[in-house]
């Protein structure tokens, strides 16, 4: 249960952060705070560097600047693609044992995620490689959730999960914020996601940046300079396409 | 020739950790990368021949060292794996026939008959049996990191790290079967019974089971043939193995 004092704590301090792939900087001079508890939606156009500044977060790309979690911080990712081959004899249920074994979860923390997650087990029990999108969505959802994370950060939690489960998904992320106090880190390309669920908006396009609450920040106007067009005509991707 | 209950536990155990480890490599891509990896062995043993040291233990120096450098590389560049091995153990293999000559040159590359000594045969089930407990122990964060390496870290794992154990349990498998076998062959070891057990299996259980069984049956069948057939071993072991995947191709296909 998030406490008023919990709340002021940030979970998260950004300082200056740069991202460069050789001349080509993705990110620049990035700061922003996350408190605790609180979510945070990162938006921007396709090759904004959503998925770079993820990647930074979790420490699997090299960065200057200062990430700064706060101490004990255990998160639980999503990514957005994997690249799987189809016929990968690794079961739904083997990728989540897997991931108890080395978090040290039991088996009734990882039956208790299928369920709340809406995976049934004769889905978890296929090969990866033959789950729907939005079923393997959800597996990734329950892996992040495996050994009871304190951060959640998903880039893209709900694509190729049809519109009932997007919502379904959507709320139980909200719920587990709410029941055990998550601070939760969203990339999403759905802004009335954005506006339904997130504390604070962060936009990211080329060299323009915007941070603060959705229905401060989100102007039409910097829409259109963020998307160089209307708002609403973003289609979701299958994650593994 | 007859054989001796040694060369049977080392052929069991060294055919139980190549099916255990090909499964790991098969599912990471790196099916040509087993053949090519095998081939930095052959400069090895050509300096070992050269030195009057054990053609083996120069295999393995070779192996371990040019483990590493690939593993060097790869976390250093953004080449392909596949790009280093290529050109790092081609160039070996021009060197290895290059200071290696006549009859010790086919002996390595297609594998020998010769009299297995008892120390040869306790190290190399020391061996075996450190390589299967590595991936069975291991055997989620493979897993894991398989699937995914951001997944894998923000789960604690360190995965260049654990790329690295990867690489060196799959040089000492290589060196495994490096006798019998020889350096052109003994890739198809580890590969053939995992590619048979990827077919079929359904789990990742499935998968290892299958791999070892077929693995193991292709060592030693293929061991008792080339006896009876007064043939290398090696080439009996591989086509063995062969028949399992062409059977698999077949059971699958009507499946």
């Amino acid at each position: 249960m998030g406490s008023s004092a919990d709340a002021l704590r940030p979970a998260l301090e950004v300082e200056n952060l740069s991202v460069r792939f050789g001349q080509v900087a993705v990110l620049e001079h990035l700061s922003f705070t996350v408190p605790h508890g609180s979510a945070l939606a990162i938006i921007g156009p396709n090759g904004a560097g959503k998925s770079v500044l993820a990647k930074a977060l979790i420490g699997t790309l090299p960065f200057e600047g200062d990430i700064r979690w706060e101490e004990n911080t255990k998160i639980g990712y999503v990514p957005q693609k994997l690249d799987i081959e189809r016929d990968l004899p690794i079961t739904g249920a083997d990728f989540l044992d897997a991931k108890a074994a080395v978090a040290r979860a039991s088996q009734a923390d990882v039956a208790n995620l299928l369920e709340l997650v809406g995976l049934k087990p004769e889905a978890a029990a296929k090969p990866i490689g033959a789950l729907s999108g939005g079923q393997f969505q959800r597996l990734l959802v329950a892996a992040a959730l495996v050994g009871r994370p304190t951060v959640l950060l998903l880039d893209e939690p709900t694509a190729g999960v049809d519109e009932p489960g997007q919502d379904s998904l959507n709320h139980t992320i909200e719920r587990l914020r709410d029941e055990r106090g998550l601070t939760i880190l969203f990339i999403s390309h759905d802004l009335s996601v954005v506006y339904q669920y997130a504390t604070n908006v962060l936009c990211l396009s080329h060299g323009h940046v915007c941070f603060g609450a959705p229905r401060t920040v989100l102007t039409p106007q910097l829409l259109q300079e963020l998307y160089g067009a209307p708002i609403g005509y973003h289609l979701h991707h299958d994650a593994r396409t | 020739m007859t054989l001796e209950p040694s060369a049977i536990a080392l052929s069991i155990g060294a055919g139980a950790a190549a099916g255990l480890v090909g499964c790991f490599a098969v599912m990471r891509r790196m099916t040509l990368a087993a053949d090519a990896i095998s081939h930095i062995a052959l400069p090895g043993i050509g300096v070992a021949i050269l030195l009057r040291v054990h053609p083996i233990l120069g295999g393995v120096a070779a192996l371990l060292i040019g483990t590493l450098v690939v593993w060097g590389i790869e976390n250093r560049t953004r080449l392909a794996t596949e790009t280093i091995i290529g050109v790092v153990f081609s160039t070996a293999l021009a060197i290895g026939s290059l200071i290696t000559s006549g009859e010790d040159l086919l002996e390595a590359l297609f594998g020998g008959v010769g009299h297995l000594t008892l120390v040869e045969a306790s190290l190399g089930l020391v061996v075996a049996v450190g390589v299967i407990v590595f991936v069975v122990r291991q055997r989620h964060r493979l897993v894991l990191a398989l699937v995914s390496p951001e997944i894998a870290h923000t789960s604690g794992i360190d995965v260049p790290r654990l790329n690295l154990y990867f690489l060196l349990v799959f040089a000492l498998t290589i060196a495994l079967g490096l006798r019998y076998l020889g350096v052109l062959l003994v890739g198809s070891l580890v590969i053939i019974p995992a590619a048979t057990a990827k077919r079929l299996a359904r789990s990742l259980r499935g998968m290892l089971i299958i791999s070892v069984a077929v693995s193991i049956a292709s060592t030693t069948v293929g061991t008792l043939l080339s006896i009876a057939l007064h043939r290398t071993p090696g080439s009996m072991i591989v086509l063995v193995a062969a028949s399992f995947f062409l059977v698999s191709l077949v059971r699958r296909a009507g499946a």
